[in-house]
Order: C-alpha cells, then structure tokens, then sequence
C-alpha cells in the first residue's frame, strides 16, 4: 500500500512542500496512522507475547510483558496435541481440512462466478436480468436461511456431512457475490471484442477461455482473495455440513479453545489462534498491492 | 458469391424501432457505402447483416440463402470495428490468425496468409508486438488484416478510419479501395465521412432516422440528389437552397424567387410542373459561374458580396442578391475578390436540383 501511495505523495510534497502548514499537516496524518495502527497491532502484540510464555508467567507478569522463558512449545502443542474434545491431536487436522475445503471450494465458486458473470454481460439470454436480479438478491438473503433446506437436500442425495457437501455450500453461498463482481467487470469491456470473437467463429467457451478469461488476471485476483478470505474464516457451513470428519480449522479451534476441563491453557489458544488466522493474513500481506489493483480497474464498483 | 439482399428488415430495442421496413440489395463485389449522421442507424444496419443483432421482422439473404437466423460465423463475412477491437492479450500475429486458427486451418496456411496480410498492410515489423504497444494508425490496419485474411465474400468495415488523423486517413483510404480492386469481394462500409463515401463506393446509400433516403452512385447521390435531405447531407460547402415558385408556360418553366427570376426550362422535370408550385431550388457553388459585372448572358443574377472565405484551392465568396437571399459560390483561389464588391452570377438550370418544398422530394 505505501509504496503505491508514496510516489504522489513525494510528488505533492516537492510541488508545495516548502510550506510549514503542509508540513504540519503530514506530521498530523503520521500520527494518527500511527496511533491507529498502534491501536490495532496491540491485540496481535499481546496475543504473540503471551503464545510464547507459561502459564505461571501469564498468571504472574502484565499481559503486555515480554515472555522471560521464550518457549515454543505452546505452538507445537497447538498444532498438534492439542485436544478437541475428546480427540488430541491439534489443529493440525484441522488446518488439513480447510485445505481441502478450500482448494475446490475457491477454484469452483471463482470459476463459475467468472462464467456466469460473463454469460450475463455478453450473451443477451432471454430473462438474463430476472436471473440477475435473483442473484443480487440472493447476495442480500442472510444465508443462515437456506441451511435447513439445505440439509435436508443434502440427506436426501447423500452428501450430507461430506466434503462435497461443504465444497456445494461454499460454492453456492459464493456465487451471487461472484457473478457479481465477474459480471461488473465484464461490463466494462468493449462490446465488440465480444462480437470480433464471434465473427471469427469462437462458440461460447472459447470466447470465454481464450479471449475473456485472460484480461481477467486482476478480478480473479480480487475473487481469489475475497474467496479464500471468506472460506477460510468461515465457521458456520463448516461446522452444519462438514460432518465431524472434515471439521475446518475455525471449528476446530473453537472446540480447543471451549474445552472445559482443566486449567484454561492461554498460551496455546493464543498461538491455535494465530495458526488459524495465519492464511487469510499471508494472503493479504502477499497480495494487498494486487487487491488494490484489482479494486482500481473498476472491478468492485457499482 | 457476395450478393447481398435485406428485405423489409426490422430492427427494434424494446419499443422503438431503429430499423423499420428496410430494402437493400448488393451486388457481388459491389462497394457500397452506408453514410448518414450519427445514429441514423448505420451500425445498427451493419451488425444485422453481420448476425450480431438479432433481427424483429424481415430476412436477410446472402447468395439466396436465408440467413436471418444464421450465426456469425456461419456467414463468410469479415469485419472491422469502429473501435479497433484488437484482443489484447494476443500478439499482432495471433490476433490476425485467430479465425483461422479456430477453424482449423492448416499452419502452413495460416502463415502464409498472415504474411500476406501483413505485406499488404505493411505490418511484418510488428507482427510479435501487443496491441497495446502500436499506434491507432497500426491498431487499424491490424484489424482490417484480421479481417482480410479470414477469405470471406463480404466484408464489413463500420467506421474504420474515423479514429486517424487526416493523411493516414487518405493514405488508408486509397489502401481499401487498393484492396477492392485487387480482392473484388463485397464490401459495406459505414462512415459518416462523405469524401470517404464518395471516393470509395461503387453505390452509396444515404441513410437517415433508420430510412435508406437514396441509393446511388456517387456522381447521382451528388448531382442528382433524390430529396433535399441527400440535397444538403453531401457537399462541402453546402447546396445553395432557394425557396419559390415555378411557372409554366406552354413548356417555358420560369423560377421566382423574391426579386430573382430565372428560366428554367432547360432543367430536366420528372414530370412536367404544376404551374404556380412551390419548390426549393438547391444549386451547389462550384456550379454558379462567376462573372465579371458588366458581362451580359441569361440567367443573370446580379448582387454584393458579404464575405470572402479563402479554403485553398478555391475560394468561397458569399453574395447577398436580395434581402433574403444569399448564395455561396467558388471561385478559382487565383482570383481576386473583395467584400462589398458588385459581382453577376450565372445559375445554370441543368445543373441545379429542384425539390417540392412541402415533400422534399425532387422533381
Ligand atoms: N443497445 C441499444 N439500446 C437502445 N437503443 C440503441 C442501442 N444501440 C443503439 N441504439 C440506438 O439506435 C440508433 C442507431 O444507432 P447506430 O449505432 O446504428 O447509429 P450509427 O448510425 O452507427 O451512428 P454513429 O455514426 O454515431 O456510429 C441510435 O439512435 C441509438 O441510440
Ligand atoms: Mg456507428
């Protein structure tokens, strides 16, 4: 982010930086970004800190103390000892688990938002706003509502409870918001592109894999971030459709954390929760200049 | 094949209709040119015989073949878009080969095509570059190419130079009709450049508000215009328009016109005129002669002139004849005239347009 943002910001500061005001106000902007950063880091800074100490220190010493025996064990513990309920072999099964969860579920819901985004802005299809109008409405509908049918359809074909179930959920929970984006960045290209494509014969699917889909790098992007964000942190479908096999990370941590007998272990459900909310942010952290671009091209507008 | 025949084509969006009734018929390897103003539906027009539009009413054949309903690429047509609409993903090569590429040419083929298109259009430097690296000029030569190389019987150019500069724009428009001559394949060509139209065409059709208002060559659009829509579309300076009134005597037809009074019996009538009829004179200014003030002949007029406009090889001269009247005129540019000066013009009857003033269609 800053180093998109620096460039104009030198530029502005060398065309009428000499004025104190101006300087006055830079050092006001740094501030409160600091100060809010601050803000937000704290929770993190306390969540690492005690990930590293025993529970006697954690007991004993302030929350916002450095740990005085550095240990790694709460982490190793978390990862892979620690008890689900009756189970204790850590988040490690869990962390699996998304992965498996989230590998389909993100390439299809994308996949398919791109096609059918694409369908709806260039194939004039009879009742094509009907559909899309369904779809944004779909995008608005808490989808809390839909589990109970859900299950019962699940039940009656049989995926109830599988991997496939969740990979279903996911991939129909993320279609209107994906049709969505595709469709609005779609719209934004020339029509005729479309109509050269079909004067030199490609049918539907190769206008689509040859021509469209390769100008979409930046709103894939943006779709594969904003999936595997939501997937990821997802706790709900998981937890109604996975069936107690392929619990995710997120329900997983849950039952760690909630476990009631014995001694409240601090450190290790501080660092459970870094390891659970470590992908979301390794995305980010790795593609936020992406994400920004992506966002700029018009994508997420309207 | 290349024979082109629109009957009765309807085009709607929702309610209003854009095309409505429209009759075309194109020769094989005929140019014709589509011009009227912008959003007269010349596109509209285009994008139907190319099958991307869907069609309200009518049919439209190719060689005979009802193909109202066929798919785009299922009619043997090239085309080239106003907007270039060059992939951009796809080098200048792949860009041109795509067609061909999907429908399953040989390589060899292909590449002996593309390099023909290339030569043609003096694009074998930049086969391997991006669109987005070339410049308009080059952008719309590739996407012609991408048109030529894919064989077709018709080919469809909407707008294809109105993004270039005026030489490139000459030097491409003499390249197309290079490539007419040489290919002989149909070609439609949308433009509401009347130069462009009048040097290209073989047949042009003037279009306005979805109506084709006249089909002709170029020499009858221009000295036989059909209405005075076609009368004062095309031109540059524009026709002189005069309202009046016609009298006929015994085969002596005499115009009036406020203090203007001239025969015009050597004027081709349709049919003959009604006596006393109300009718606009259209006169272009390179076809009123100039004279000297004392010079005598029929048909003179005699007037002052207002403005002087200097446009290169001739120059413009406005002269007011009445109160009401005023009527433009060229003049070769080594002449000189100067405002306020009294000059005598002579209006030749066979080379002036008369249209009924309440119908505007030529008599
Ligand atoms: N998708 C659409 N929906 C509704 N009306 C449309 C649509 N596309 C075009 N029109 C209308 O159809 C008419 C003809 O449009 P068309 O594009 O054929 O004009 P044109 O003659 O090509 O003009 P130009 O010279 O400006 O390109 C215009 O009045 C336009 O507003
Ligand atoms: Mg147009």
């Amino acid at each position: 982010m800053l180093s998109i943002l620096s460039p104009t910001n030198s530029k502005l500061a060398s065309k009428r930086g000499s004025s104190l005001q101006m300087q006055w106000g830079r050092i006001g902007i740094y501030g409160f970004l600091l100060v809010t950063a601050l803000f937000f880091l704290l929770p993190l800074y306390v969540m690492l800190v005690t990930s590293f100490k025993g529970l006697d220190e954690i007991r004993l010493s302030s929350i916002f103390a450095m740990p005085q025996e550095f240990s790694w064990d709460y982490w190793k513990i978390a990862w892979s000892s620690a008890c689900t309920g009756l189970e204790c072999s850590g988040l490690k099964v869990g962390f699996w688990n998304s992965v498996k969860i989230l590998i389909p579920s993100v390439i299809i819901s994308v996949m398919f938002g791109a096609i059918n985004g694409y369908a709806l802005s260039f194939w004039k299809i009879k009742g094509a706003n009907i559909l899309f109008a369904c779809l944004l409405l779909g995008a608005f509908i808490p989808y809390q509502v839909f589990i109970y049918p859900l299950i019962r359809v699940y039940a009656e074909i049989g995926i109830y409870g599988t991997l496939t179930g969740v990979v279903v959920s996911h991939v129909i929970f993320g279609m209107p918001i994906m049709t969505l984006l595709f469709r609005n960045y779609y719209s934004t290209l020339p029509l005729e592109l479309f109509n050269a494509a079909r004067i030199d014969g490609a049918g539907f699917f190769k206008v689509f894999f040859v021509i469209m889909l390769p100008m979409s790098t930046p709103i894939i992007i943006v779709a594969v971030i904003m999936q595997v964000t939501n997937i990821w942190n997802d706790f709900l479908i998981g937890l109604v459709f996975a069936g107690s096999d392929n619990l995710p990370m997120t329900v997983q941590l849950n039952n760690i954390v909630n476990t009631t007998t014995g001694e409240r272990a601090y450190n290790v459900n501080m660092a459970a929760t870094i390891l659970t909310s470590l992908v979301p942010l390794i995305i980010y952290v790795a593609s936020g200049r992406w994400f920004v671009r992506g966002i700029a091209s018009g994508a997420v507008k309207g | 094949m290349g024979n082109v025949s629109i009957n009765k084509l309807d085009i709607s969006y929702d309610t209003t209709f854009i095309l409505n009734q429209l009759d075309l018929s194109i020769e094989d390897g005929e140019f014709v040119v589509l011009l009227g103003p912008s959003g007269c539906g010349k596109s509209t027009l285009l994008n139907a015989i190319g099958g991307l539009i869907d069609t309200t009413g009518g049919s439209i054949y190719f060689d005979g073949n009802d193909v109202t309903w066929a798919d785009p690429k299922d009619r043997g047509i090239g085309m080239v878009f106003q907007s270039y609409a060059l992939y951009p993903t796809m080098s200048v090569e792949k860009n041109m080969s795509f067609g061909l590429r999907i429908a399953g040419v040989d390589k060899e083929t292909i590449a002996r095509k593309v390099d023909w298109a290339a030569k043609l259009l003096q694009l074998e430097p930049l086969l391997k570059r991006k669109p987005a690296s070339l410049s308009g000029g080059q952008r719309q030569r590739v996407a012609i190419g991408r048109a030529l190389v894919r064989d077709a019987g018709i080919y469809l150019f909407d707008e294809p130079l109105s993004n270039l500069d005026a030489k490139l724009r000459t030097e491409l428009r003499l390249e197309i009709k290079k490539l007419h001559q040489k290919l002989k394949s149909t070609m439609i060509y949308v433009t509401h450049d009347q130069i462009e139209a009048l040097t290209l065409a073989d047949r042009i059709a003037v279009m306005k508000d979805g109506v084709i208002q006249q089909l002709d060559t170029p020499y009858n659009i221009y000295n036989k215009p059909d209405n005075l829509f076609v009368a004062t579309f095309l031109g540059s300076p524009s026709m002189n328009c005069l309202e009046g009134t016609l009298y006929s005597n015994g085969g002596k037809v005499t115009f009036f016109s406020a203090d203007m009074l001239l025969d015009v019996s050597d004027y081709q009538f349709m049919k003959e005129p009604d006596d006393g009829q109300h009718v606009t004179m259209g006169i272009r200014p390179e076809h009123i002669q100039t004279l000297e003030a004392d010079k005598e002949d029929a048909n003179l007029v005699s007037g002052v002139i207002e403005l002087v406009e200097p446009m290169g090889s001739e120059t413009l001269i406005w002269t007011r004849f009445t109160s009401q009247q005023t009527l433009s005129h060229s003049v070769s540019s080594e002449l000189v005239f100067a405002k306020g000066e009294r000059v005598n013009v002579k209006i030749e009857p066979s080379k002036c347009s008369f249209f009924d003033t309440e119908t505007g269609f030529r008599i």
